[in-house]
């Protein structure tokens, strides 16, 4: 019977799979865009240009990338998943020695409309990498100490290297999204006791490696009043724009703190906080319900994918997914330091808009190939 | 093989579906602290954020009050604003501010002084702030910098209020000026902290400076994060400044202004009865104008080296030995000492001996025999040489203190001097030697250590003519009118002097005989003074005395002349001081005569609220 599903879907035709996508997540996917770029749109005082525009076209590229990326058989995905990894691994050393050693300090690569950043890429080939290795072990073999090797450094090396551009709110993010997929897979809980422990003694080593401006910015985020016209400015015109916004907010277009520019990076980092300053708590609630509808779904659906790959694909970039939601959100509201990561589908850019997309395209992917049974050993055994 | 496979399959989905619905836990936890936080910013906190929201948004902007105007008794305009033509450069608003400046400078004059500190302004400020680049322009300049503007991008033309005070310096001593404020002024006063905003610094501008400057009004106007404006809210007009009414009467003013002409001097002319001060002139003096927008370096060196002092008022800062003006007071001291009476008679030889010293009459021949009022007179000093022997010092200075002599009288000039009443103590107290009796001789012609102002003067005199009423003087009425007390003097006693003072204007003898009024109907008395700058040497006098006119300018006396009118029913007094004038009878009693006959023609001390003034008479 099962074996019957497999060969069924197997031999969906095109059209067959377009149809059995995920339409909904698709909605809210365009519905969560639709609003950053209605931000976008107020942003430059109700004009396409320079922000709205483009960022509608990076969408656009961004989606067919993803329905291409969804159609494609989670098999191939599970079997080239060490390929990208490795592959992205070596992109993003070599941006690195490039730009250690003065050849221009891109960190991207031009793809003409797009420039990609391996560093985002590398939290979707983690995901991917991390998921086909768990895919490969029993329960017991993943409980072992000993199997922690890989996954750590799989996580380790490319949070290290993005920690040294440096780029904090990435590595965090690597970090975070590895150690949910080990959490997932049945990484013991002792395991994460002892991380959390390591991490917190690790801090002070970790704070004399720090930048001046990193080291600002966790001050300021301890005590925003600290240094109300410098560091703590940000913080703390965040919070008057989002406190200012009420209930109803200003209106769009009319948020005084976004448009007279005491609001910073209010195209990037900061469009959060114009979006509740102009439209208020109903806003602002509006999105978080928009972004837990889709996590929710997306964590929903795993349960009913018959892969183990699948599932920990699935639920490891709901992960990722989450963490920039909830780190960008935190941040503009003062909850946690300002460390540069942007609202997922909402702020301007290409790289992050790119690589959210690729995931949710993978999501698409396990979710449209939920039956698909792959057997532990390997993608083409089944 | 396939058995371990087939137990371990449902065991792992059971771990991952255990720990997804953990990870979903924690995820559902960690969206439920950034809904209770929207919630506590936009809900709870929300009302403080939005005034926080305002503070950054809404500037205030202050807007400044007209000053108030200054008239005369009459209500004629003595200070009032004009407007003022101004060009302003908008740094954002040009490519080159050193370009715009070339092309501006074939229009009007931008010294190099003003060009650098244009460019280091409008480096130094936001480059959308306006940098003022002159003020004070002509209508033409300022016509010819409205055609020309296409061809000077980022210059603004603007229209301002300034200062005017259109009889210069006619009115100067008497308004002062403004001039913006120095930084211990301005303090924490915003608006004094305003770009053209001045205040009062010298003269009654300066004293009256509060009510004359008015409340500020306010302009709400949204600015964004770099202080640009976007849009005004909401505007509170500014209260203008009180207009401020003198009792002075423009009319005599400049009459006694310009009829000073070309000497050093000054006029003053007093209501006997209230103390209104009619007519205030000192001259030379300066273009309060000038001193508006900052005065040039090169026309305040001028000011500031003329020797004839137009920087000063002489009025209240001028002191003089009053001179022959002075003998009033010592025939009053002498009279009340009980010592002599009006029939006291003084052989006057030209010169009286006090031990090894010989005090000279200002008549060489001498005077002969003369009562009280012929001394007075014929301003004999020798006859009152005795009469301060015989009342000595003291006596006089209490008297002369009576009279107003030695107080610095606060009537909203800065400034005012208090001269100088000698006495025993004072000169003990101040070089720690005795007073001699030979300078009580000296203060009775009222030369020596004594010093008295023009208002002093004039004060001493309309307390004679008032039949003793110590009568204060004032540039503005007060709210509530006070009589004034009567001086501790005799009828008598002021009887003795009023009719020497008349002799000395009507009397073919009198000193002041050919400064008299000859006009039907009009009448003045007074008494002419004449104050040694510099004391005649015995050599000199042995030779000959040198005559003024043989002296330099600076060497000569001052010319002195006190007086009121009409002598039956007193309503004006006036101090004339010529400095360097010669005689007083020659250069300063023709004055006084033509300013006093002008103010009984205008009728100048009539109740302020009477219509309109006499316009007779008003040009010299």
């Amino acid at each position: 019977m099962k074996t019957v599903i497999a060969i069924r879907s197997q031999q969906r035709n095109l059209f067959a799979k377009l149809r059995d996508l995920n339409w909904f997540v698709i909605a809210l996917i365009i519905i969560i865009a639709s609003v950053g770029f209605t931000m976008l749109y107020s942003v430059s005082g109700g004009h396409l240009e320079p922000w709205a525009a483009p960022q509608m076209t990076r969408f656009a590229v961004g989606f067919v990338l993803m329905i291409i990326v969804a159609l494609i058989n989670l098999r191939w995905w599970m079997a080239s998943a060490y390929w990208i990894y490795g592959g992205t691994f070596l992109m993003l050393l070599a941006v690195e020695i490039m730009g250690d050693i003065g050849m221009g300090a891109q960190r991207w690569l031009d793809l003409g409309v797009i420039r990609l950043q391996p560093s985002e890429i590398m939290k979707l080939a983690l995901v991917l990498a991390l998921a086909r290795y768990y895919h490969g072990l029993t329960t017991r073999e993943a409980a072992r100490v000993r199997s922690l090797t890989l996954p750590l450094l799989l996580t380790a090396l490319p949070a290290a290297l993005v920690l040294r551009q440096p780029d904090l709110g990435t590595a965090v993010l690597i970090t975070a999204t590895g150690a949910t997929v080990m959490f997932l897979a049945g990484v013991r809980t002792s395991v994460f006791v002892a991380g959390i422990a390591g991490v917190a003694a690790a801090i002070p080593m970790a704070w004399g490696m720090l930048r001046d401006y990193q080291k600002d910015r966790v001050l300021t985020f301890l005590d925003p009043e600290r240094d109300p016209l410098g560091a703590g400015y940000h913080i703390l015109q965040s919070k008057i724009a989002f406190g200012s916004g009420g209930v109803t907010g200003k209106g769009l277009l009319l948020g005084t703190q976004a448009q007279l520019n005491f609001l910073p990076e209010k195209q990037t980092d900061f469009i959060f906080t114009m979006l509740a300053e102009e439209l208020g708590l109903l806003g602002s609630f509006s999105l978080l319900l928009l972004y837990t509808l889709l996590i929710g779904y997306a964590m929903y659906a795993s349960l009913g994918i018959k892969n183990h790959f699948g599932r920990l694909l699935t639920t490891g970039l709901a992960a990722t997914f989450f963490f920039y939601m909830f780190i960008n959100m935190a941040m503009v509201m003062g909850l946690v330091p300002v460390v540069g990561v942007p609202l997922p589908l909402v702020s301007y850019g290409g790289s992050a808009m790119l690589t959210l997309l690729l995931g949710f395209g993978l999501i698409l992917s396990a979710v449209l190939h939920r039956n698909t049974i792959i057997a532990r050993g390997g993608a083409f055994t089944a | 093989m396939k058995a371990t496979t087939r137990k371990n399959r449902p065991d792992r989905l059971k771990v991952f579906t255990r720990r997804a619905i953990i990870v979903a836990s924690i995820k559902g936890t960690l969206i439920a602290v950034l809904a209770s936080r929207m919630y506590y910013l936009q809900v709870i906190e929300s009302n403080r954020f939005k005034k926080l929201a305002d503070e950054n948004r809404i500037s205030i902007r202050l807007l400044a009050p007209v000053r108030g105007r200054i008239v005369d008794r009459f209500g004629e305009i003595m200070a009032t604003n004009r407007a003022d033509y101004r060009a302003y450069i908008i740094p954002e608003q040009t490519a080159d501010v050193a370009a715009t400046l070339d092309a501006l400078a074939k229009i009007i004059p931008i010294d190099d002084g003003d060009r650098t500190r244009i460019l280091a302004t409008s480096r130094r400020q936001r480059s959308f702030f306006a940098v003022p680049v002159a003020e004070n322009l002509s209508w033409d300049e300022f016509a010819r910098i409205n055609i020309a503007s296409p061809d000077l991008p980022g210059v603004q033309p603007d229209v301002g209020t300034t200062r005017y005070y259109p009889y210069r310096d006619l009115t100067a001593h008497l308004l002062g000026y403004v001039g913006a404020p120095n930084e211990e002024e301005a303090g924490n006063d915003p608006l004094l902290h305003l770009p053209s905003f001045k205040i009062g610094k010298n003269g009654l501008e300066r004293t009256f400076d509060a009510p004359l400057r008015g409340v500020a009004g306010n302009m709400k106007v949204e600015v964004n994060a770099y202080g640009r404006v976007i849009r005004e809210l909401d505007q509170e007009q500014a209260t203008p400044g009180a207009e401020l009414k003198l009792t002075i009467d423009l009319g005599l003013q400049k009459f006694a202004a310009e009829r000073i002409s070309a000497e050093s001097a000054s006029v003053i002319v007093m209501d006997v009865h209230n103390g209104d001060v009619l007519a205030f002139a000192s001259m030379p003096a300066y273009d309060p104008n000038d001193f508006n927008v900052g005065i040039r370096q090169d026309t305040w060196k001028m000011l500031l080296n003329d020797i004839r002092k137009p920087l000063v008022d002489k009025i209240v800062q001028g002191q003089y030995p009053p001179g022959s003006t002075f003998k009033m007071v010592v025939a009053m001291a002498a009279l009340e000492s009980g010592a002599v009476n009006a029939s006291h008679e003084v052989y006057c030889p030209g010169k009286r001996r006090l031990g090894n010293h010989v005090f000279h009459c200002w008549k060489r021949e001498g005077h002969g025999t003369q009562n009280m009022i012929g001394g007075i007179r014929n301003s004999c000093d020798v006859y009152f040489y005795d009469l301060a022997e015989r009342t000595g010092v003291d006596a006089i200075a209490a008297m002369a203190r009576r009279f107003g002599l030695g107080e610095a009288f606060d009537i909203g000039i800065p400034h005012t001097a208090s001269g100088l009443v000698p006495s025993m103590a004072w000169k003990q107290k101040r070089f720690g030697v005795s007073w001699q009796k030979g300078e009580t001789l000296i203060v009775g012609i009222g030369q020596g250590y004594i010093l008295t102002t023009p208002l002093q003067l004039a004060v001493m005199t309309a307390r004679i003519a008032n039949g003793g009423y110590a009568v204060m003087p004032r540039l503005v009425r007060p709210k509530k009118e006070s009589k004034p007390s009567r001086i501790e003097v005799s009828d008598y006693a002021l009887s003795v002097v009023r009719q020497g003072m008349v002799e000395v204007t009507t009397s073919a003898r009198g000193t002041a005989y050919g400064a008299r009024i000859t006009e039907e109907g009009y009448s003045m008395a007074g008494k002419t003074g004449t104050a040694q700058v510099r004391r005649i040497t015995k050599e000199e006098r042995a030779i000959r005395v040198i005559k003024n006119e043989d002296k330099p300018w600076i060497e000569r006396d001052h010319a002195l002349f006190v007086g009121y009118g009409p002598i039956d029913n007193p309503r004006y007094a006036i101090a004339v001081v010529v400095e360097h004038g010669g005689s007083g009878s020659k250069a300063a009693g023709p004055i006084a005569r033509d300013v006093l006959l002008e103010a009984m023609r205008r009728n100048s001390a009539r109740d302020p609220d009477a219509p309109t003034p006499p316009s007779s008479g008003i040009e010299v």
